[in-house]
């Protein structure tokens, strides 16, 4: 006999958490599956909503002919993109009449990020305004985000307190004094210095930033000082290195450091480095795997305990099992070689993107592999792109495309299942790297689909 | 088992497929990418004696100086031959070929990220250098296997965490096995520490046969400290209880199987521990079977091989496999499904079995094999059940902790939702941290303190728990968890046949 629930929630991240606690608040019975761990934790742990409008539109019109593909003919230009935006739902109208946003709506976008300030709880901050924060990222980039972790609060770019940066050298995919330059090559209105400081080197030249969080955490003895103490101590000579207009400041008044922060204590960390330095201290949201994001992966498991989801990891839906009058009634989970059904009323289908695994590709097409809904797409795969790498990449759009209601259409437009509902990455019509719109897609359509599901079911 | 090409010169002929000595498994056509993880064809460990094939051509082969055969065949001309060209086998020998394995591997480190040992042991390089890393290192003839492999608990979280598919616990287990078979010193302390930690059951049906002496001695101050300075077995632990009647003993006191139904058959594979230390995680099982109208087998069997594949100990581990399988094989071919109580056990016959060995009927015992709460959640109206049953007379809290290789078989969450609707059931799940025991690897003197730093996590979270009993599904952890917190530990099927009135 199958699995049962009202709800079947296929995937694992902000779409999937989203609206799995989105049915459930409807009253559903919701269970939730995944493959692997969840992909939070190769996520920054910022909450984008809108950064950048791009355009759609090549500057001068393209070529006709064949596509170039990365020969040196006469390339294909593209503007910049328009931002970053102020007001991300200011811009939701200038995106293409496709775009997920346009699809279910900017209400959408505006509950969902309620419900996240629902879940983040006091770890999140930026809920108090519809504006976008400009947070600092590990390359040196300013990211314009909707939310972010109360630990970047101290970090943000429209704050013009004089800004220290510490690195260190077994961080290798990051250099804090790179990290300063760029930060002030694109003019932000402080002052900022990084300093490369000795206190990584008590651990392997590779340690792990989960074996850096968990000596900060319980405070490890290194060569006989506590860990919060000899970082501080390491510290604590570069607080002058700020060199402003006046050829120095007194003081810098805080002080970034890659995200290792502590996990289950950061908050007591940072306070207590605050305290000894006498800055605010703050972490610089770092590439995966990324503590922040393993953070938010924990906080929001614990709030689909505490809405009564049941939830579980590690094996993979492949396909549909059985489907009849156009609806599908069971899908196939793989459990080590041997399927089991999993029966529900209706499914919300949010496996991610191509990068997440929700869409496959090779060389004859994209597809989506799970329940094989149809993905928008050229025939001629020459024209899955264009030259320029920042222009409108056709790719980039590429995903299931949804009807008012999140479901899945053909080709013809026509409704695939009536009781499937696609949210997050799989979604087609967003270009999340360029507009900065990931987690909002995410958040607007994981919250439509679930409560669609959730009516479906209910019926 | 060394895969080789056969040189003759003939740069079009090397290309064709050859067929290995263990007869099965054929060399793939150049550019075509090998089955993945799933489909991987298994290999078995040489027989005691048995000497392994070693490529006597390969001195003779064309080869560039990092080992890499020549694309140009070893021919004059500078032209490169595509069809010499064959990007699979650029490194010869080896036993499993995982190269498609190491190639998935994209180094986002999800792995480093979700390793335990990691967490806490500066000496530990982390699952993605003994993993894709290691693998790529090892497919040249003089290179050592880092004795770190060693220090991998092989609790295989990092298989789990893995977005790209990587069979990172397989890579272990072939590293591991391969260190202890060629680099380890076989009359050290450790080699025969490990070899007798590994071989558990061995030491508990000696044990058993007077296990109340056992249980003594084995925990006798004086004994234990000696065990200590000359085996290297930490003193802080206590050795487990032996049961004064074993599971088996019981079963055939009984009169075997009280239930007979050819259309619901079940194997039970009680592993040692039910079967010499908790015969009444074995008897819950049994009882709750019976309820649902199970006839119950109790086919022989020797240990899963978790320990050994955790100590490198593939040729014991191989040798009980065989026994294993065998006797499975005859009970599915009786209509049964085969069951587990622990969930190392469970996985062990589905997922290693298949992935180190190359034994008749392998993959039909790893298809049908399941963890027994699995097994009834999917058969059974489980939730209708205990609705009916009515729950416990008396309130009774757990504080739940999810082994990690019940989450490899994603069944981290079963219990808790099991008995999240009954009545006089509360059950908190302590979260997702390692207990920190993985097996054996606790019980190694050098280990017990990161053992021990790996479960404060767990042990704080229990400590929080509203409940003073402790629950889970693997022996060891719950060793670990006992030893931690002072709680007694229950399985969940002792609470199923509790709720059920079974």
């Amino acid at each position: 006999m199958a699995i049962n629930s009202d709800v079947l929630v296929i995937g694992g991240g902000l779409a999937a958490i989203t609206a799995a606690v989105s049915a459930a608040r409807e009253g559903a019975d919701v269970r939730l599956v995944s493959h692997k761990s969840s992909t939070l934790r190769q996520a920054s742990g910022l909450i984008d909503a809108l950064g950048y409008v791009p355009a759609t539109e090549p500057a001068k019109p393209l070529r006709d002919g064949p596509p170039t593909a990365g020969r040196n003919l006469d390339r294909d230009e593209w503007p910049d993109p328009e931002g970053p935006l102020a007001d991300p739902f200011e811009g939701i109208d200038r995106l293409p009449e496709s775009h997920p946003y346009r699809v279910v709506g900017s209400d959408a976008l505006r509950e969902g990020l309620d419900l996240f300030d629902d879940l983040a709880g006091d770890a999140y901050r930026g809920g108090h305004t519809d504006r976008n924060a400009l947070v600092p990222t590990f390359g040196g980039a300013v990211k314009p985000t909707a939310r972010y972790p109360a630990a970047a609060e101290a970090g943000l770019a429209s704050d013009d307190r004089p800004m220290l940066v510490v690195g260190f050298r077994s961080l290798t995919e990051y250099d804090a004094r790179a990290f300063a330059g760029r930060l002030e090559a694109a003019g932000v209105p402080f002052d900022a210095a990084g300093a490369e400081v000795e206190f990584a080197e008590a651990f392997r030249a590779d340690a792990k930033i989960t074996r850096l969080a968990k000596a900060l955490d319980h405070d490890e003895e290194i060569d006989g000082v506590p860990a919060r103490e000899a970082l501080a101590k390491a510290v604590a000579p570069h607080l002058h290195d700020v060199v402003d207009e006046a050829g120095g400041v007194d003081r810098v008044e805080r002080v970034g450091f890659p995200a290792f922060l502590g996990d289950d204590r950061g908050e007591e960390v940072r306070e207590e480095l605050a305290d000894r330095l006498g800055a605010d201290v703050f972490e610089i949201p770092m590439g995966p795997p990324s503590l922040p994001g393993l953070r938010l992966e924990d906080r929001l498991f614990d709030a689909l305990d505490a809405e009564g989801v049941r939830f579980e990891t590690g094996n993979p839906v492949v396909g549909v099992e059985s489907a009849t009058g156009g609806r599908v009634e069971t899908v196939a989970v793989d459990r080590k070689g041997r399927t089991a059904p999993y029966g529900a009323d209706a499914f919300v289908l949010a496996t991610g993107g191509l990068v997440g695994k929700g869409l496959d590709s090779d060389r004859e097409g994209v597809r989506e592999p799970v329940l094989d809904l149809h993905v928008d797409q050229p025939d001629d795969r020459y024209e899955w792109f264009v030259d320029d790498a920042f222009g409108d990449q056709p790719y980039a759009r590429f995903g299931v495309r949804p009807d008012e209601r999140c479901r899945p259409t053909d080709a013809e437009g026509t409704v695939q299942y009536e009781n499937v509902f696609a949210a997050g990455g799989v979604v087609g019509g967003a270009d999340a790297a360029r507009e900065k719109s990931a987690s909002g897609v995410s958040l607007a359509t994981g919250l439509a689909a679930g409560r669609q599901a959730a009516t479906e079911a209910n019926q | 088992m060394t895969r080789h090409t056969d040189d003759d010169g003939d740069a079009g002929e090397s290309n064709e497929a050859t067929e290995s000595s263990d007869g099965g498994y054929e060399r793939p056509t150049p550019g075509v990418p090998e089955p993945g993880r799933d489909e991987q064809p298994s290999v078995f460990v040489p027989d005691e004696g048995e000497v392994a094939e070693t490529d006597a051509t390969a001195g003779d082969r064309a080869a560039t100086d990092g080992g890499v055969e020549s694309a140009s065949a070893g021919a004059d001309s500078t032209e490169l031959d595509p069809d010499a060209y064959d990007p699979v086998d650029v490194f010869p020998g080896g036993d499993l070929d995982l190269r498609e394995g190491a190639d998935s591997c994209y180094k986002c480190t999800s792995c480093d990220t979700s390793c335990p040992v990691a967490e806490v042991d500066d000496e530990f390089p982390g699952p993605k250098f003994q993993g894709p890393e290691q693998w790529r290192l090892k497919r040249k003839d003089d290179h050592d296997i880092d004795e770190s492999i060693t220090s991998c608990s092989n609790c295989m979280r990092c298989d789990d965490a893995c977005p790209s598919g990587v069979p990172l616990s397989q890579m272990h287990n072939e590293a591991r096995g391969q260190f202890v078979e060629r680099q380890m010193e076989k009359l050290s302390v450790e080699y025969i520490r490990n070899r007798v930690l590994a071989n558990y059951r061995t030491s508990a049906s000696l044990a058993s046969m007077f296990p109340r002496t056992a249980s003594f001695a084995m925990n006798f101050g004086p004994a234990r400290w000696a065990m200590e300075k000359v085996m290297g077995i930490p003193k802080e632990r206590d050795f487990p209880e032996f049961a004064t009647e074993t599971f088996r003993e019981w079963w055939k006191a009984r009169g075997g199987a009280q239930v007979e139904n050819p259309d619901k058959r079940v194997a039970y594979f009680h592993g040692c521990y039910s079967n010499y230390n908790t015969p009444e995680v074995g008897k819950a099982l049994v009882s709750v079977y019976e309820h649902f109208g199970y006839e119950v087998m109790v086919p022989p069997q020797k240990c899963s091989g978790t320990p050994m594949f955790a100590n490198g100990m593939l040729k014991d581990a191989r040798r009980h496999a065989e026994t294993n399988v065998e006797n499975l094989v005859e009970a599915i071919a009786d209509g049964a499904d085969v069951i587990a109580s622990c969930t190392s056990c469970s996985l062990s016959l589905r997922q290693e079995y298949p992935e180190l060995f190359d034994l008749h009927g392998i993959d039909d015992v790893a298809e049908h094999t399941f963890e027994a709460l699995e097994y009834l959640r999917i058969h059974e109206d489980l939730e209708e059940a205990l609705d009916e049953a009515g729950g416990l007379d008396d309130e009774r809290a757990f504080a739940y902790h999810a082994p990690c290789h019940a989450r490899n078989q994603g069944l981290s969450r079963q219990a808790v939702e099991t008995f999240r609707d009954v009545d006089g059931v509360k059950m908190e799940d302590v979260g997702d941290s390692c207990s920190g025991i993985s097996g054996t690897y606790g019980w190694k003197e050098e280990k017990y303190e990161k053992s021990m730093e790996i479960g404060a996590e767990m042990f704080e979270h229990m400590e929080d728990a509203e409940g003073e009993v402790g629950m889970t599904e693997c022996p060891t952890c719950a060793m670990q968890m006992e030893h931690g917190t002072g709680y007694e530990i229950e399985h969940p099927l002792q609470l199923l046949e509790d709720a059920l009135g079974a």
